[in-house]
């Protein structure tokens, strides 16, 4: 990894210092919606002005940055050979573009919120930065083709590596949802702000922008996912429950993350009911791939934790690294598991067409992103910026302690925050609105009193948030200011937790059966030793004698342990269908009967 | 020995989640379906028009036009207590939000569309119209009106 060490460097540690910016101006809002701030600016930046840098700088810039800088250490390390003059071209585009996007921003000449709906205009500069940006992480993408290509072909039959299909799976989501994005700005958006063109469709381009909104948000959560699915077991002690499932939720985030944006446009004209309709269904499709997730990513927890000697239903909880500063990440990523619990069930609320009418823009929904984005992604973010930052200079993280207590902080800061808004937006309060000039104003005409313990407690929530991003600060300060050893910067690699063999005797792991009834329930979990006796014998209880069963069995998957085709299990089989599934000519002995008998060689 | 004892957890889970979120999506169906719980569809009748108005069109049954323009909402309606009140909501020039507070009426006011919702006003008092879409620096004073008279 140290070949593009420089390059992920700068990719994480842009965005980090703009995040100074985005995270103050996250602090000042909850003030200004509290009506402690009562004001339209506060220290020369607007409230509009801050919330718009607060949006592009927190949910576009580092989360793009971030999934590249990550994706880079990822495809290095798993599949090697990343180009580092294409990953230097993807990585200068990406920073030139958010400079040209930022200077508009902070000179207040594009107060459009990081939805930039049109007809509201912002200078020309800020929709060509965001290109550039996109662009940029395109670049960084097709970087990575050429080493996947080349690792295949030198590595024929094996399969690709977990993290790398989760980093392909991210992309190929930016890939697409990028596109309508692209056709928006540069088709409708740039020429309209430079004076070329006189109007937009607005419908048309809401429509394109959603397309972009929804995948956007997989694309942000997708590297967390990579972490819980490789770096969290490892953590943990245990390994990864299940490969294949984990495989299968990212190609089901590809299929299931783009056709279902209209539910953020329940109240809008210009789609039929039908279409908004469907839109609801497909976006409780991905409930699939997320409780699959859950539930393979808490069987590995739980077996680590067993591992390291939990037992009980729940007490094994106990036994993970929950407070263990050699292990400080591991809160990073467990306590956004368990913040994205609730953003996940609000998010549920928000895609039901019945209930958009109660909680569309209202501050019900920054409530629940918050749980999202700023719940698992942002966690996964900052702890694995900490991570990589430490590991590609080769410094020990300077205060492992403080870097612990971060997460829990947050995690803290993030609930109050989020029940309050939840709370305000019940009620009707607004979202995106400065309401310290009206509504939470005791002076105005338009005080809401039913609106202020709402805010005042997202407030409190807010102020603990941004407690935590010192203490981050903090820690990442303490540790680049550290001592450097060029060794432990070349042994530095990513956790990588490998898959638990499904069948007896693969592997050699040596794993401890779950609990009391682990050996039912969990029998690939079993100790490693192979039972005597042929591999493929089954007991009589559950013997299948279906041909498609023993097909199955004559050809296991691929990198399952060296297998032969023989004995065959045709014995139980009833020969007529032993002979037609062709076993025969693939050197399986069928029963001999009249019927089995011709196909023999 | 192992092969096929594996209880294929995994699969339970993807029957489990898929289940779930059919019986989600059937209770929004018959929300939809059978209690007429809804969001606002495509009106292609209506053409977007620049005049607000409050038109009474029956007793107790009225129909608000309503013309979102940087910052406010016209007209003020004000309608007795039990009139079933139609919106028509559009804007004549930026994207706003049509928020009645304490109804069900959530709106986007898009320019060059018209959007629908209906109400009953029971209740009599002052409701406020809330603009929740992001329209201007002047968004936060957007507020419109509706009196529902005893």
């Amino acid at each position: 990894m140290s070949r593009l060490r420089s390059v992920i460097l700068v990719e994480l540690l842009l965005p980090l210092a703009l995040l100074i910016y985005g995270a103050w101006h996250g602090v000042v809002q909850v003030l200004y919606r509290a009506g402690v701030i009562r004001d339209i600016s506060f220290l020369g930046i607007g409230y509009y002005q801050g919330l718009t840098a607060h949006g592009v700088i927190n949910a576009i810039v580092l989360t793009t940055f971030f999934a590249v800088a990550f994706g880079n250490a990822v495809i290095e390390q798993t599949l090697k050979g990343v180009s580092p003059a294409f990953a230097w071209t993807g990585c200068a585009l990406m920073v030139a573009g958010t400079l040209a996007a930022a200077a508009p921003i902070f000179a207040g000449r594009a107060e459009v919120l990081y939805t930039f709906y049109a007809p509201m205009k912002a200078h020309p500069l800020f929709y060509i930065g965001v290109v550039i940006l996109v662009v940029g992480s395109w670049v960084s993408f097709w970087a990575w083709i050429a080493p996947y290509l080349r690792w295949r072909r030198t590595n024929a039959g094996e399969k690709t590596p977990l993290a790398a299909v989760g980093i392909f799976a991210t992309f190929i989501i930016w890939q697409i949802c990028t596109l309508p994005a692209a056709y928006e700005l540069l088709v409708q958006l740039i020429p309209w702000s430079l004076g070329w063109t006189s109007g937009v469709n607005v419908v048309l381009s809401r429509l394109l922008f959603w397309f972009f909104g929804h995948p956007l948000v997989y694309f942000w959560l997708l590297p967390a996912y990579v972490m819980y699915y490789t770096v969290l077991p490892e953590l943990a002690g245990g390994k990864l429950y299940s490969d294949f499932y984990a495989r299968f939720a990212f190609l089901a985030f590809i299929v299931l993350s783009s056709p279902l944006g209209l539910h953020h446009q329940f109240t809008e004209p210009g789609y039929s009911q039908g279409y908004k309709f469907l839109h609801a269904a497909l976006t409780f499709l991905v409930a699939v791939p997320s409780l699959v997730t859950a539930f393979t990513v808490a069987a590995s927890l739980e077996h680590g934790a067993r591992k390291s000697g939990g037992t009980g239903l729940f007490a094994w909880w106990g036994r993970l690294p929950h407070f263990d500063p050699q292990r400080w990440l591991f809160p990073y990523l467990f306590l956004g598991l368990v913040i994205f619990i609730f953003g996940g069930i609000t998010g549920f609320v928000n895609a039901s067409y019945s209930m958009a009418a109660l909680v569309h823009n209202t501050a019900w929904i920054p409530a629940h992103f918050h749980l999202t984005v700023a719940g698992p992604v942002f966690l996964a973010i900052l702890g694995m910026s900490l991570y990589l930052c430490a590991g590609l200079l080769g410094k020990p993280v300077a205060s492992p302690r403080v870097a612990v207590a971060v997460p829990y902080v947050w995690t803290a800061g993030v609930f109050i925050f989020s029940a309050g808004l939840f709370y305000g937006g019940l009620k009707g309060a607004p979202r995106r609105t400065n309401l310290g000039m009206s509504f939470l104003d005791p002076e105005s005409d338009a005080f809401r009193p039913d609106w202020v313990t709402g805010e005042r407690v997202g407030m409190v929530g807010g102020c603990i948030m941004g407690l935590a991003v010192l203490l981050f600060f903090y820690a990442l300060a303490r540790t680049l200011l550290a001592a450097r050893s060029e060794e432990r910067a070349a042994a530095f690699a990513l956790p990588q937790a490998a898959g638990v063999p499904r069948r007896a005797g693969a592997g050699g792991a040596q794993l401890r059966p779950l609990g009391r009834r682990g050996d039912r329930r969990h029998p690939h979990l079993l100790p490693a030793a192979a039972p005597p006796g042929p591999r493929w014998r089954v007991p009589p209880r559950r013997r299948l004698a279906s041909p498609r069963c023993c097909w199955r069995r004559c050809f296991p998957q691929a990198g399952q342990p060296p297998f032969r085709p023989s004995p065959c299990s045709t014995s139980r089989m009833r020969a007529a269908s032993c002979a037609s599934s062709g076993l025969a000519r693939r050197g399986c002995s069928c029963p001999s009967s009249r019927a089995a008998r011709a196909p023999v060689r | 020995m192992q092969t096929a004892t594996v209880p294929d957890l995994e699969k339970r889970v993807v029957a489990a989640s898929l289940l779930f979120a059919a019986s989600m999506l059937a209770l929004l169906g018959y929300a939809a379906v059978r209690l007429g719980i809804s969001v606002p569809g495509c009106v292609t009748s209506v053409k977007p028009f620049t005049e607000a108005a409050l038109i009474q069109v029956a007793p107790g049954r009225y129909e608000a036009h309503v013309v979102s323009k940087t910052f406010s909402f016209k007209p003020v309606i004000k309608v007795p207590k039990g009139s079933l009140v139609d919106f028509y909501v559009t804007s004549t020039d930026v994207v706003h939000g049509f928020y009645v507070d304490g109804t069900d009426v959530n709106l986007t006011a898009i320019p060059g569309a018209v959007t629908y919702a209906q109400a009953r006003f029971e209740r009599p008092g002052k409701y406020q119209v809330i603009c929740h879409e992001f329209c201007g620096l002047g968004h936060q004073d957007m507020i419109g009106k509706v009196e529902v008279t005893p």
